[in-house]
């Protein structure tokens, strides 16, 4: 690949020489290695650009890569140290080559907290992985399809706390995964079922009348079309939560798999998207993404605070006219219940429906009194139980009609 | 045109770009490619393409997006009410079905929309595509083929290529992730707030009468107000409104008279809750620090 580009680059006229050329094919992997995305038609455009600048001066170059190179906010603050490392040798050991450059050995060296990873995240990282090999298997799919034998039956009514072998967990994997089918089958329904427009399809109609001589006698109809709607779930892996949280973790994956436009975060101490690590490919890469999710895993709960971050950095863009707002929490709060209160009020406004899956709830005789979850209440749409698939399966009918 | 005379330029425009942004527009001139800004909302995104029209004395013509933005509304559409009506005052001309069919969808009938419009012009205009981040994914896709060849092929009548490449730019806000595709098209500059400095340029090209002194000092507080934590962090929009009703009401510096001042705050806390939190004590706290 880089001697084909270099080839390529070479056949394209130009006043630099071989040499700049090959160190421009050097920093373009370079820029590929750093997951900055460019391609060859960027290559050959930073080559004319440079051709048209004082190579003397270093800085007017890196400003005229700059936008041309980075293609989001975050790319184009880490271009200069990319640049600076590669170009003019500054700061080389901050931004030398990530991990994936060292397969295998290198993870292991860098991440110090993959180790006391939590059973349940490991078998995620396991699932991650499998993540690919599924997709390639469409014969599967009918399997996971037919889902409920009398076995699962049971295993519906099982709490969640009670499931630890590992054939259950696998049956439950397919069970939620066949959940997540048929939510993904009632969004679609949706949109089939827009048949009958409330508007005139001019266009179609005048096509049709010029056999008739220009008489509109075919009469055609549109109508805005629907889409489904995009789930954003928020997950509560706390102390608190540690029973369920996996499971929970299990489900969201399994979910936004399925359901690529939604999106997914998880808080415990702090808060994180866990988007990234689906959409990573590598199956290394992805491990990495996860051990860095694990980083306080099963702490203390600060949901009030949480979901403020989320409110301020995330919703504006997560939260849509479309989405609809899973909160998968015990609702115990260790910080201030109005923090809360302040940012579900905020979330309120933004997301179209609020889904509050809570497990006590299938407990008998617990009451939502804790001071979190009493000030969450008033802004929360559907109060669910979530402690079993029974209690999921149910979900259903409100996704489908929201 | 090299960098600094497009600064200049702009400036003459009222508008104060920084070297980033002067170095990213020369770029869309160099490659002919399209420039991507993003930014909070009031930066300056869509001034950058106004000034940039009226630097190089050309038309401005802009699309603003909508969930829901379609091929007719962007690119465009038939007058089909003309059509129908023409067809019915020829129907006992006599006239050859085919003749009818070929004049009915002719130029005259072609409602020209944004797209369309901008690579039908003889002069090369700028293309201001805002918010592309409101419109659908389906759309961007209708856009990459647009941006890609500057040609629009319609069924009906032919294909209609670019009489003159237009300088586009894109605006987004960032409420959805624009695709990849879309993104390696285009050239790439983050907007930011102004510094100091350069907001208080901005105002004394965009504040008529304003003094140096009380742009610099609405500068410095603005930067204040942006670090305080709000629901909407006012742009350079709001601080320009402020200096304007400032000027307005004979105020030459912001320590002097503070009961005006502070009912003039309203041009920039723009919630009823940033109202509440934003009282009276931070108020002057700020104005104490930039006095």
């Amino acid at each position: 690949m880089n001697r084909d580009e270099l080839q390529t680059l070479l056949q394209t006229p130009h006043a630099a020489g071989v040499a700049f050329v090959r160190r421009v094919v050097g920093f373009m992997r370079n820029l590929r290695d750093n997951s900055i995305a460019v391609g060859l038609g960027e290559a050959r455009d930073a080559l004319n650009v440079a051709g048209a600048l004082d190579l003397s001066r270093p800085g007017q170059l890196r400003a005229a890569w700059k936008p041309l190179l980075a293609s989001r906010r975050e790319e184009a603050q880490r271009f200069d140290t990319l640049f600076d490392a590669y170009w003019l040798r500054r700061g080389v050991k901050s931004a030398g080559r990530p991990a994936s450059a060292m397969p295998g050995a290198g993870t292991a060296k860098r991440s110090p907290w993959l180790a006391p990873m939590p059973e349940g995240l490991a078998a995620i990282a396991d699932s991650v992985s499998r993540a690919s090999a599924d997709q390639a298997q469409p014969a599967d799919r009918s399997r996971l399809e037919r889902g409920g034998a009398s076995k699962a039956e049971s295993l519906a009514r099982t709490d969640f706390r009670h499931l630890d072998n590992p054939d259950d967990l696998a049956a439950l994997d397919e069970l939620v995964e066949s959940l997540a089918l048929s939510l993904r089958r009632q969004l679609e329904r949706r949109r089939k079922a827009a048949r009958k427009g409330e508007q005139l399809d001019l266009r179609r109609m005048l096509h049709a009348s010029i056999p008739h001589g220009g008489e509109p006698i075919e009469i055609y109809r549109k109508r805005a079309r629907r889409r489904p709607l995009r789930p954003v779930l928020v997950l509560d892996a706390s102390g608190s939560m540690s029973q369920y949280s996996a499971i929970f973790l299990r489900f969201m994956l399994a979910l936004l798999k399925r359901l690529p436009e939604g999106e997914g975060y998880l808080f415990h101490t702090r808060l994180v998207e866990i988007g990234p690590v689906l959409r990573e490919r590598r199956r290394v890469k992805a491990l990495e993404r996860l051990s860095l999710l694990a980083e306080g895993w099963g702490g203390g709960t600060r949901i009030g605070e949480c979901l403020a971050t989320f409110v301020k950095h995330h919703a504006h863009r997560a939260l849509r006219g479309r989405s609809i707002l899973f909160i998968l929490s015990d609702g115990y709060d260790t910080g201030e219940p109005a923090v809360l209160g302040k940012a579900m009020q905020a979330l309120a406004k933004r997301a179209r429906r609020i889904i509050w899956l809570n497990p006590l709830l299938g407990w008998q005789g617990y009451q939502p009194v804790a001071g979190g979850m009493a000030a969450a209440l008033p802004h929360v749409d559907l109060f669910a139980p979530a402690h079993n698939l029974q209690s999921l399966a149910a979900l259903a009918p409100h996704l489908a009609r929201a | 045109m090299d960098r600094q005379q497009i600064a200049e330029r702009l400036a003459e425009h009222g508008y104060i770009a920084g070297p980033d942004l002067a170095m990213a527009l020369w770029l869309t001139d160099l490659l002919g490619r399209p420039l991507l800004l993003e930014g909070e909302a009031g930066v300056g995104k869509t001034e950058t393409a106004k000034a940039l029209a009226a630097a190089h004395g050309t038309k401005l013509i802009r699309l603003q997006c909508y969930e829901g933005l379609d091929a007719s509304a962007a690119l465009y559409e038939w007058n089909y009410q003309r059509q129908l009506l023409s067809i019915k005052a020829r129907e006992t001309s006599g006239q050859d079905a085919k003749e009818i069919e070929r004049s009915i969808f002719s130029e005259e009938y072609l409602l020209e929309r944004p797209l369309l419009a901008a690579i039908r012009q003889d002069m090369p205009p700028v293309l201001l595509i805002d918010e592309v981040d409101r419109a659908d994914e389906e759309f961007e896709a209708l856009l990459l083929e647009v941006l890609a060849d500057f040609q629009v092929s319609i069924p009906e009548f032919g294909t209609v290529t670019a009489r003159s490449i237009p300088r586009v730019i894109l605006t987004s806000n960032g409420t959805r992730e624009l695709s990849d595709a879309l993104r390696r098209r285009c050239l790439y500059h983050y907007v930011d707030y102004p510094s100091e400095d350069q907001e208080t340029r901005i105002l004394l090209a965009r504040v008529p009468g304003i003094a140096v002194t009380l742009a610099n000092q609405i500068a410095r507080f603005v930067a204040l107000v942006r670090k305080e934590d709000l629901k909407k962090t006012p742009g350079v929009a709001e601080s320009i409104d402020w200096a304007v009703s400032l000027v307005g009401m004979g105020i030459t510096r912001i320590d002097a008279s503070s009961e005006t001042l502070l009912d003039s705050l309203m041009c920039l806390i723009k919630t009823r809750e940033d109202q509440g939190n934003f009282s009276r004590e931070v108020a002057e706290r700020l104005i104490g620090k930039v006095a």
